[in-house]
């Protein structure tokens, strides 16, 4: 057995793998997305005690017990809340968020909205199945039109959000929608995703084959076309990429929509964490500063 | 009995009641004099009616009292409500050009100020208040020094021809009242003793730097945004990360995940915010991550009225978030109380990891009080509790990913270990676990993991008992008749106390700083041997004795409560004794008879 000095060891597959396995569907799309994200920290060498997954609830959200990380599960909704002060605290953690459909555009939305506006520096992932699973089957906020489930048995009449333009609207600084039936495209939107400083949002077709009988694997595979094999694209162009994100149908584009990296993140805007991460800042407040806010109340 | 002196400025919201307010609370600070300042207002920036008592003596002063001796109204509205107030001895300082002041009692001076004669009305708009502020000071018998001083700093940013001008107007009022007007009776002296003046918002912010907060994050809502202000004008020299966030259900979240990742994190809010919050408050006992929220009650339910004060969340509070879990939930009773808290409540809810509850009410949050700066202590005992943050630590790991983030053990507690340490991921869930973190609660539901879990999450309970010491009787043991309140009455109550004593009947309180733990054992032992039990508090319902008469089946023999939005004063509780003594009542609902 080798001893002596310890070099830093090359992470595996295996040394992301979880306490358990995940107890989704057989041919849930989240098992795409979760070896996706191990494949891309695998590729990225972050060590496990460096990343924090943080989830709110339903299927996709147990995602951080089944990666072996530091992670959170938190509320229905609030995990980029609970994000966004777990950031602030240690800019020096890799921070993913995951989570589904209801719960980032549903019950989440506000903080969806005001974490992209921040520009806080995590990758958001939402597995979109456009469907909410592990309540049984009610229409969510990416649900289609016309599409019957237990909640709207005849039929959705409420327009579907398109999380694209509105990530787009809100101020995101990197914008891509991935598919779980595309391994190597998604594991490279994720790479980037976590390189980028800053707001990333990857929404990833991850169909739900229990419920949603309509966005299937089989109706997602010849309509995806990845922007990267589209010469016209420019993902620095934010115009196009709002035109881009309203094509819906025949075909539907998946890859980069958008990015830009002349904005700073919330955690580098902020002189507080100038000295580093607030959670390495143990020191007490000097004397003569304490002394100076008692002083301008006499 | 104590010697004070309380003066109450009446007028129009933007008439600038604040501003001779602050001079006044200054020289009286200054003069090492104590001093309580409670402003009445309502929710409008401009127009309504505010009015702002400040009173002040050599010795503490913990309340705004049963007296007015100065009234200053700055328009005919706030002559017309306050005027009647005034009994011999006071006097009304007022603009003769605009006021007509009304019939006042005998023996109070009335005092005329000639406003056009002695300031040019044209340049400057707020000459009545400044006039008013030298001629009451003269009458005081203070030294017109002190004012000019105050004056220079106030006006110091808009340069020395705004400096001149000012001072020139108060030594107008000031010589004009020397010559014209009776001083008051007793002039008030000067001691050697400096304090501090703040209110109980800016105590508790402090007490959260004091206490080694780096994140504090907040949604504004009165009466809890003094916090929020003091934080973000202080965060870059406190190095605290403060944020604005886009509700409360944000702002607790967001707490919850800053402390997760090692830091003291602190948010305030006010009950309709604190609703929004109480899913989060589960989320941090059910994780083990501790966090620290503040309530400063206002007057409910819903918007209710949220320039007024009121003890109306205690039920919120020990229901907030579904479920069974341990939490502690204190009151401070009075200002410096409110700084002193703050490092106390993060020690207990760090070492037994669970949420932590402030509960102040608009009275100590937006009043203000003189405090010495020793009370105001940047050095307070720190307990971070069992927090492992690096590898290194002993810390029931043996780095072969052994660790068990929920770890069974005696006291409940179980190392925390915080993101970035090597050898200890693990995730913490809201869903119910095991020692390992891994959820039991979907398809692994197994009964026993989740007794053991339950169980061990309440034995913490037993230590938090261990932790908080009981609350102790105040004055003499056989008391005729015994006062108990909670939180912010307790200078009210005490002073209720001194002056049922000096006209015969003697009175002791018990008041009661910490809500959970209550230690109903002690507080039982107390009142069983006391001879009239009287429960003092500012809602409808009598929450607390609610809430005791829960906890240890005990029923006092009376009960005095206001819910009008205003504070108690010492005299509604003194009357409310003699007629309960009496046997006329058992609840006792004073009028607030000061209109605002």
């Amino acid at each position: 057995m080798a001893t002596g000095l310890a070099t830093p060891k090359q992470l595996v597959a295996a040394d992301f793998k979880g306490k358990v396995d995940p107890d989704w569907c057989p041919g849930c799309g989240d098992f795409g997305v979760l070896a996706a994200v191990q494949k891309a920290l695998v590729e990225l060498q972050i060590p496990n005690h460096n990343v924090v997954t943080i989830s709110g609830i339903g299927c996709s959200s147990n995602f951080p017990g089944f990666i072996n990380t530091y992670g959170m599960h938190t509320l229905h909704g609030r995990a980029l809340a609970v994000a966004t002060g777990m950031k602030l605290a240690n800019h020096d953690l890799t921070v993913i968020v995951t989570g589904g459909d209801g719960d980032g555009f549903g019950i989440g939305g506000n903080h969806f909205l005001h974490s992209m506006r921040r520009n806080v520096d995590l990758l958001y992932i939402v597995m979109d199945n456009q469907i909410y699973g592990l309540t049984t089957g009610q229409t969510s906020p990416t649900s289609r039109v016309g599409m019957k489930t237990k909640s709207m048995p005849f039929g959705n009449i409420e327009a579907p959000v398109n999380p694209i333009s509105l990530a787009l609207a809100a101020g995101a600084t990197f914008i891509a929608r991935g598919f779980s039936g595309e391994q190597k495209h998604l594991t490279e939107l994720i790479k980037q995703g976590i390189q980028h400083k800053g707001f990333s949002f990857l929404d990833v077709f991850s169909p739900c084959v229990t419920y949603n009988h309509d966005n299937t694997y089989q109706w997602f595979r010849p309509r995806v076309k990845k922007l990267e094999d589209d010469p016209a694209h420019d993902p620095a162009d934010w115009v196009l990429a709002m035109q881009r994100s309203l094509l819906w149908g025949e075909e539907i584009p998946i890859g980069k929509f958008f990015e830009r990296t002349d904005v700073p993140a919330l955690h580098e805007a902020e002189p507080v964490l100038n000295e580093g991460a607030l959670v390495h800042n143990g020191a007490k407040i000097p004397a003569e500063v304490s002394r100076g806010f008692i002083e301008e109340l006499m | 009995m104590r010697q004070t002196f309380a003066i109450g400025i009446g007028g129009a919201a933007g008439q600038g009641v604040a501003t001779p307010g602050d001079i006044f609370a200054k020289i009286f600070s200054r003069r090492g004099l104590h001093l309580n300042a409670y402003n009445a207002y309502q929710s409008i920036i401009r127009g309504g009616h505010t009015f702002l008592t400040i009173r002040t003596g050599p010795e503490k002063v913990t309340n705004m009292g049963d007296r007015l001796d100065l009234l200053i109204p700055l328009n005919q509205d706030a002559m017309n409500r306050h005027l009647g107030l005034l009994t011999a001895g006071a006097a009304c300082i007022y603009n003769a050009d605009t006021i007509k002041p009304g019939t006042a009692a005998a023996g109070v001076q009335l005092c005329p100020l000639p406003v056009s004669k002695l300031a040019d009305i044209t340049r400057n708009k707020v000459a009545q208040n400044t006039l008013a502020l030298g001629a009451g000071l003269s009458m005081m018998g203070i030294g017109f020094q002190a004012l000019e001083s105050v004056l220079g700093e106030q006006f110091k940013k808009k340069g020395e021809a705004v400096v001149s001008e000012n001072v020139g107007i108060a030594r107008a009022g000031y010589d004009y009242a020397t010559a014209n007007f009776q001083p008051f009776a007793r002039p008030l002296p000067m001691t050697e003793n400096r304090y501090a003046v703040l209110s109980g918002n800016v105590a508790m912010a402090m007490g959260g730097a004091a206490a080694g907060v780096k994140f504090y994050c907040a949604y504004p809502m009165s009466p809890s945004t003094g916090v929020l202000h003091w934080m973000a004008a202080h965060a870059r020299k406190a190095g605290i990360m403060v944020r604005q966030v886009e509700d409360e259900i944000g702002v607790v979240n967001m707490a919850i995940g800053a402390s997760h990742a090692g830091v003291r994190s602190m948010c305030a809010t006010s009950g309709g915010g604190f609703a929004l919050m109480s899913e989060g408050l589960g989320l941090s006992a059910m994780m083990e991550t501790p966090v620290v929220v503040i309530d400063c009650q206002r007057a409910g339910p819903s918007t209710g009225v949220p320039t007024k004060t009121e003890q109306g969340d205690l039920w919120q509070m020990l229901g907030a978030a579904f479920g069974d879990y341990p939490r502690v939930i204190a009151a401070p009773l009075d200002i410096a109380d409110s700084f002193k808290i703050i490092p106390e409540i993060f020690n207990i809810a760090e070492r037994f990891q669970c949420p932590g509850i402030v509960l102040s009410d608009l009275l100590l949050s937006e009043g203000r009080l003189s405090v010495d700066p020793k009370d105001l202590d940047f050095n307070p005992v720190i307990d971070r509790g069992e927090l492992i943050t690096t590898a290194s630590e002993a810390s029931g790991s043996d780095g072969n990913g052994a660790y068990k983030r929920y770890k069974i053990t005696d006291s409940g507690i179980s190392p925390r270990a915080v993101p970035g340490v090597p050898g200890h991921t693990h995730t913490a869930a809201s869903d119910e676990h095991d020692e390992d973190g891994v959820l039991i609660s979907d398809e692994f539901t197994n009964p026993t993991k989740r007794r053991a879990m339950m169980e061990k999450r309440m034995r913490k309970v037993v230590g938090i008992e261990a932790a908080v010491p009981p609350p102790e009787l105040w004055g003499p043991r056989d008391a005729e008749v015994t006062l108990i309140g909670w939180g912010s009455t307790q200078g009210v109550i005490e002073e209720a106390c001194a002056i049922l004593t000096e006209q015969g009947i003697s009175a002791n309180q018990l008041q009661i700083r910490w809500l959970v733990p209550l230690h109903g054992d002690a507080i039982l032992d107390i009142l069983r041997r006391s001879r009239h039990t009287i429960i003092v508090e500012n809602n409808y319902s009598g929450q607390f004795a609610r809430y005791l008469r829960s906890e240890t089946s005990y029923v006092p023999n009376g009960y005095i409560r206001k819910y009008d939005g205003e504070p108690f004063m010492p005299h509604h509780i003194v009357e409310a004794v003699k007629e309960q003594l009496t046997g006329k009542t058992k609840l006792s609902v004073p009028a607030h008879e000061i209109m605002v």
